[in-house]
């Protein structure tokens, strides 16, 4: 069976949940075989990743690949191609991911498929666009199948195979070192998941009324274990930082349970979540669009409910 | 420094957006064509480079005949000349023929600095800059909130899920902004009257050397097998507060198996 290779996205050692799904969805086509690439491959990291599926784990360690960003992975992940003619190459939306895609398409002179929800055996790809309002099949045409994938698209499967380690070595060319990390900035721990991986993300948006009123966004958020979005009505006015944005031209997102809060559902922000399994939505405006896609909706003012649902689950999960 | 700013014309951010029953392509003609959001950032931080190091600003775009408005919209902000890359032959180009036309549209040109937005709100990939950097042999530094140029290096500071991060490489390089890394301005009336009377070169794919058999739908390496429009979602159940409705969510989501 052909080799199917899943590009990990790992934190020091630490594997990222969106990679074991990437994992199960390889299952389907072919033979898993992880690719690690960076520093911080350690025993515990491979028996994850076998655990999950992984066949092999192709290890191609070193300060270079976190020093030099996307161009190196592309040449490594080329090599493999070429080495291991696999029957596809999966890979993690993130914005590092879909770059790196896009150079090995070219480098190997591959068709590539952004932003997948769903993988199909014979590596047919589903698309939700436009904002999840038209499903999408493709399929690559020449080459490699190259296929990123959005986090909470599949299940991570507990299957149990060997995590092989087998260390690769690649001559980088001049080219894929021509920019250089000097700093890394972390932003303000604040604990939460990623608001793209997160499973739970609560939102607030135009009728939070202002920036100290995120503070029950927050609250909620944090007794359901979720992430915090906002419309770019309240990241517009400065009530929320811009990186939380939801919507068009902010994060997509497709946790089991979104909960929408002032939000009116302008197509902007539709976009941006609408594929989310369960809806929740609070909001004053009963003729808000919004509502028209809540599995459960409440008429009424967020700033009594909030506070009043957060209480609730400290209740009955204490 | 020579600047050139990529842009592409795409469907008003605020309007439906479908396919085309006949190719599976984007009916572009179902909404307003406006200059892509993230691009008039692009513009914007090409003009602020230009101003404090006195540079040429080249607005590049491939697409449809219409696509010159969006040429002339960047040139009424400000911009130098105009790139416009028109061919029936494009129509349905996947991102690597993109990539390639762009990328031997820029190469003609020596430029220092490439500059784009870091995603269009119609395809949404955000894999051309990259492409682009790839096929040129340049540099990439893209998602960039902040860029500083200083003795022929570029400093960017690279938006990651953490924070950021700093990168920096000699001239040539391909970067991307995203939004909010600057406050685009609006065209004024003399600027609007200016960018009728600036230069923009028109040119099919045979002038830049490229095989017309290579682009366009046809020639793509992947396909749309089928598409279907998601339908309307199943309504669900809306209730009034009545002093009790953060209670019965917190009842919906136990039901759900939330909590």
């Amino acid at each position: 069976m052909a080799e199917v290779l899943v590009l990990v996205e790992h934190h020091d050692s630490d594997v990222k949940k969106v990679t074991l799904e990437l994992l199960a969805l390889a299952g389907r086509i072919g033979e898993p075989a992880a690719v690690w690439i960076g520093p911080g491959c350690s025993d515990e990291a491979r028996a994850t990743l076998g655990e999950h599926g992984a066949v092999k784990v192709y290890v191609a360690d070193g300060e270079q690949y976190i020093d030099h960003p996307v161009a190196p992975a592309a040449e490594v992940l080329a090599h493999l191609v070429q080495q291991a003619t696999p029957a596809a190459v999966l890979v993690a939306s993130s914005a590092d991911g879909k770059e790196t895609a896009g150079r090995l398409a070219i480098k190997v002179e591959s068709g590539v498929i952004t932003d997948a929800v769903d993988i199909a055996a014979d590596a047919t790809a589903t698309q939700s666009v436009f904002g999840g309002s038209v499903v999408v099949q493709s399929r690559v045409t020449q080459g490699t199948p190259i296929i990123t994938v959005r986090p909470n698209s599949a299940a991570p499967n507990v299957a149990p195979a060997a995590g092989e380690r087998v260390d690769v070595t690649v001559d980088l060319s001049p080219v894929a070192t021509l920019a250089t990390v000097s700093s890394r900035t972390a932003a303000k721990k604040d604990g939460r998941p990623d608001l793209a991986e997160a499973a739970v993300v609560v939102s607030g948006g135009r009728g939070v009324g202002g920036s100290e009123g995120f503070g029950i966004i927050e609250a909620l958020a944090d007794a359901l274990g979720g992430a915090v979005g906002a419309s770019r009505a309240a990241t517009d006015a400065g009530w929320y930082p811009h990186q939380f944005q939801v919507g068009q031209t902010g994060k997509t997102v497709a946790p089991q349970l979104y909960i929408a809060n002032g939000i009116s559902g302008a197509i902007q922000h539709r976009a941006g979540m609408q594929t989310s399994k369960t809806i929740v939505v609070v909001n004053k405006d009963a003729e808000a669009p919004i509502f028209e896609l809540a599995d459960y909706g409440i008429v009424g003012d967020l700033h009594s409910i909030v506070p009043q649902l957060t209480e609730e689950i400290g209740k009955r999960s204490g | 420094m020579n600047i050139a700013v990529c842009v592409k014309q795409v469907p008003d951010t605020w309007a439906e957006k479908r396919l085309q029953e006949s190719d599976a392509t984007l009916d572009r003609d179902a909404a307003d064509g406006v200059l892509n959001e993230l691009d008039e950032y692009a513009v914007e931080e090409a003009l602020r480079i230009a101003e404090a190091t006195e540079s040429q600003v080249t607005v590049v775009s491939m697409g449809p005949e219409r696509a010159g408005e969006t040429i002339r919209k960047a040139l009424s902000m400000g911009a130098d000349a105009g790139l416009h890359i028109v061919d029936d032959t494009l129509h349905g180009s996947d991102a690597i023929a993109t990539s390639a036309v762009l990328a031997a549209a820029l190469k003609a040109k020596d430029f220092d600095l490439i500059i784009f937005g870091s995603e269009s709100t119609d395809a949404r990939m955000s894999v051309v800059p990259a492409m682009v950097a790839e096929r040129l042999g340049v540099a990439q530094l893209t998602f960039a909130q902040k860029v500083d140029i200083a003795d022929g290096t570029v400093t960017i500071e690279r938006v990651t899920d953490t924070g950021f991060d700093t990168i920096s490489a000699a001239t040539p390089v391909v970067v991307s902004v995203v939004e909010k890394i600057n406050e685009p301005r609006y065209p004024s009336f003399k600027g609007i009257m200016a960018a009728k009377k600036k230069p923009v070169d028109v040119l099919t794919v045979a002038d830049l050397g490229i095989e017309p058999a290579s682009v366009g739908s046809a020639a793509a390496w992947s396909v749309v097998a089928e598409f279907a429009n998601r339908p309307p979602k199943a309504a669900g159940v809306v209730v009034t507060d009545e002093g009790d409705g953060g209670t019965k969510i917190a009842d919906y989501l136990s039901e759900q198996k939330f909590i």
